[in-house]
């Protein structure tokens, strides 16, 4: 008897209607996100930065009149935890709007299920092509990988000058696979020759085996679409092993906590990435500082598009004048010239953002701005 | 051949971590027939250990002694573990159906890998570099200071090991002990204490383990216990379990094969070699390649 009651409950949970959501004087967005785990600096850096967007935004009246809350889920840098926390959120805390991952993979798990409820996502970080193909309540507001994969190729080929490379990437995540096949097909295109691919799992220590194999092929360079545990440990391993040519890699390497893992050995190393701190811009400028003042750090590209999202989401809401899932999804597809800390977002049919990447190098613990690549055709 | 010679050492390398956890392993199955699959939590937990005290001495400029003591240090903290983790959670159950004894173990790994979650946290850690450096090259390969230091350490401690079971009192006792528990009682053998020491002594050389990998990879993590533990338990299997010469060996060869096939076939097999051994061994030669086949007794 009293397991059927709870049954009944479960089921009144499950099915209970979605006019439920954002009642009373708040707005509950979910946000979930790497806080713990393996690539904790991404959701860390993004949690910090959508925290202090919505602050922002309450403090100046909040949305449509009522505050903006965020609940944010861990799902501790693993995919099927990140189902979970969606399901939660959307199920239990019946949040209006979703906002994660950074990683394609989890952002990939999590995506089905919004889209099956109808709750608007935004990715902030997600670079995969697949992840906004799951369907139309699916946005992001950074570039995605074959834009990002030729970035790479281009510092390969137009910056280090470089005829021969390796690629190292992890097989078993979405991200890296993918740029591993268009940094291939880009960089043969301007004329380059791939002399070795190895792979890794994420959560793996040694690559000594594999950077044996790629020192054999003699690179002059070698492209690590990874995560940045991953990249500073190659990193280290490949100095070790007398490897001394640059690794060039993307968006996954931008953590505070790279160089505190690679240190000395990611000197002249290049990666491309959303922004960069050293942007003149005084919307940059201004982000840096609101963030180093709140956080006593210096915010990464993650932040940067943390906080894109956030405020694109409240734009969104406030331009819809609603926050049912069908109008906010519609004003999210309108997004046109908005002005973000990453640059200019205008959300294309696809519901990617379109912008340009920067090229960064790492000089003794520092980001160096090298340049800035505009997609072609814009 | 360059290549192929660099792999072996790598390999080497990586294989004698895993005959230090897999001598731990084999150890407590010589005297109690117990499987202890925390004894790959105990590794991380020395890994943890040796990170904490390397914190310690931070200020100091990476020296050997300060690495000693490291290592020292850490393999105490492990020893006194593995003689809490046998008192208070196998020798309640130690007349118990065997099959409680295991439950038992993966119950204490389950709660160490958790507890370690709760009090490192769950994020993964950095080893400082605890000695200094410097590489040498032989006909082309590369050899790592890091490197050499965990092949000598382990054979070190592989060869201190031998020498204490087969010439101490001690060791005879162990070894006594191994045979028969009850023969050995009845011969006043304090096995209670023989037992305690036989922890002791695994948990420590697991716990050396836990240090040499965190100079060489050098990332450490609250669960790195699990396929370290898995892999080195396979290579307890693979030499014989229970014969001490034969986790040695078994350990080079699953860190040479592991090596050889992410080398020269793909990466994604790493896992899939060790535990593809395992199951050729059960079939082909369930005793193991050093295991001599005893008859269960009725």
């Amino acid at each position: 008897m009293k397991s059927r009651v709870l049954l009944a409950l479960l089921l009144a949970a499950t099915l209970a209607p979605a006019c439920r959501r954002g009642g009373g004087d708040e707005i509950l967005v979910g946000e979930y996100g790497s806080l713990t785990g393996t690539t904790a600096t991404f959701g860390q850096s993004t949690n910090n930065a959508i925290q202090m967007a919505y602050e922002q935004i309450n403090a100046a009246g909040g949305v449509l009149g009522k505050k903006v809350r965020v609940i944010v889920e861990d799902d501790q840098s693993k995919p099927e935890e990140a189902a979970t926390a969606v399901t939660k959120l959307i199920n239990q805390n019946h949040v209006v709007a979703m906002l994660g991952e950074v990683s394609s993979s989890r952002s990939l798990a999590a995506a089905p299920i919004c889209q099956a409820n109808g709750v608007p996502m935004i990715s902030p970080s997600s670079t995969n092509p697949r992840v906004t193909q799951v369907g139309d309540y699916i946005f992001r507001v950074c570039f995605i990988d074959p834009f990002q994969a030729e970035v790479g190729a281009r510092i390969a080929w137009e910056i280090l000058h470089l005829k021969k490379v390796a690629i190292l990437s992890d097989v078993r995540n979405d991200y890296s696979v993918g740029l591993q096949t268009f940094f291939r097909q880009t960089f043969k295109g301007f004329g380059g020759e791939i002399v070795a691919e190895q792979s890794y799992s994420e959560g793996d220590s040694d690559f000594r085996a594999q950077l044996t194999q790629i020192k054999s092929a003699n690179p002059e360079g070698i492209y690590v679409p990874g995560y940045y545990t991953e990249v500073g440990t190659i990193a280290r391993q490949a100095r070790e092993l007398g490897i001394t040519v640059p690794l060039i890699g993307g968006d996954g390497w931008d953590s505070p906590r790279l160089w505190e893992i690679g240190g000395e050995a990611l000197n002249g190393c290049h990666f491309s990435n959303h922004y960069s701190v050293d942007d003149p811009a005084p919307a940059v400028q201004k982000f840096v500082a609101d963030y180093k003042a709140k956080y006593n750090q210096v915010p990464d590209a993650l932040a940067a598009l943390g906080y894109d999202a956030a405020r694109i989401l409240a734009d969104a809401m406030t331009r819809a004048g609603s926050t049912d899932g069908e109008k906010v999804r519609d004003a999210l597809a309108a997004t046109k010239d908005f002005p973000g800390v990453t640059g200019t977002i205008t959300i294309n049919k696809d519901r990617n953002a379109v912008k340009p990447a920067v090229v960064l190098k790492i000089e003794n613990g520092k980001f160096v701005y090298v340049t800035t690549v505009k997609p072609t055709g814009t | 051949m360059t290549t192929f010679l660099q792999q072996l050492v790598n390999g080497l390398s990586l294989g004698s971590i895993y005959a230090l956890i897999a001598l731990g392993y084999t150890m407590v199955y010589g005297v109690l027939r117990l499987i202890n699959f925390a004894h790959g939590d105990v590794y991380m937990v020395g890994a943890y250990a040796g990170y904490y005290l390397s914190r310690k001495l931070k200020g100091d400029e990476p020296s050997l002694v300060g690495a000693l003591v490291v290592m020292l240090g850490a393999m105490l903290v492990c020893a006194v573990l593995g003689v809490i983790i046998e008192r208070f959670a196998y020798r309640p159950v130690r007349r118990a159906a065997r099959l409680t004894l295991l439950i038992t173990a993966i119950g204490v790994s389950l709660f160490i890998e958790n507890g370690a979650q709760l009090v490192f946290g769950p994020d993964p850690k950095f080893f400082p570099s605890l000695a200094p450096r410097a590489d040498f090259i032989v006909g082309g390969v590369r050899l790592t200071s890091e490197q050499l230091t965990v092949i000598a350490v382990s054979f070190l401690l592989m060869v201190l090991l031998r020498f204490f079971i087969l010439k101490t009192r001690t060791g005879k006792a162990m070894r006594a002990v191994s045979f028969n528990l009850d023969a050995a009682k009845l011969m006043g053998i304090s096995t209670d204490r023989i037992i305690a020491i036989t922890f002791g002594l695994g948990s420590a050389l697991a716990a050396a383990a836990g240090v040499l990998i965190g100079m060489q990879i050098p990332k450490i993590d609250p669960l790195m216990g699990i396929i370290y533990g898995l892999k080195a338990f396979v290579a307890a299997v693979l030499g014989g379990i229970g014969n001490v010469p034969g986790a040695v060996l078994g350990g080079l060869l699953i860190g040479t094969s592991e090596v050889m096939v992410v080398g020269y076939l793909s990466s994604t097999y790493r896992d899939a070699i060790a535990f593809g051994i395992l199951i050729l061994v059960l079939l082909l030669r369930p005793q193991g390649i050093l295991g001599r086949t005893h008859k269960e007794k009725v």
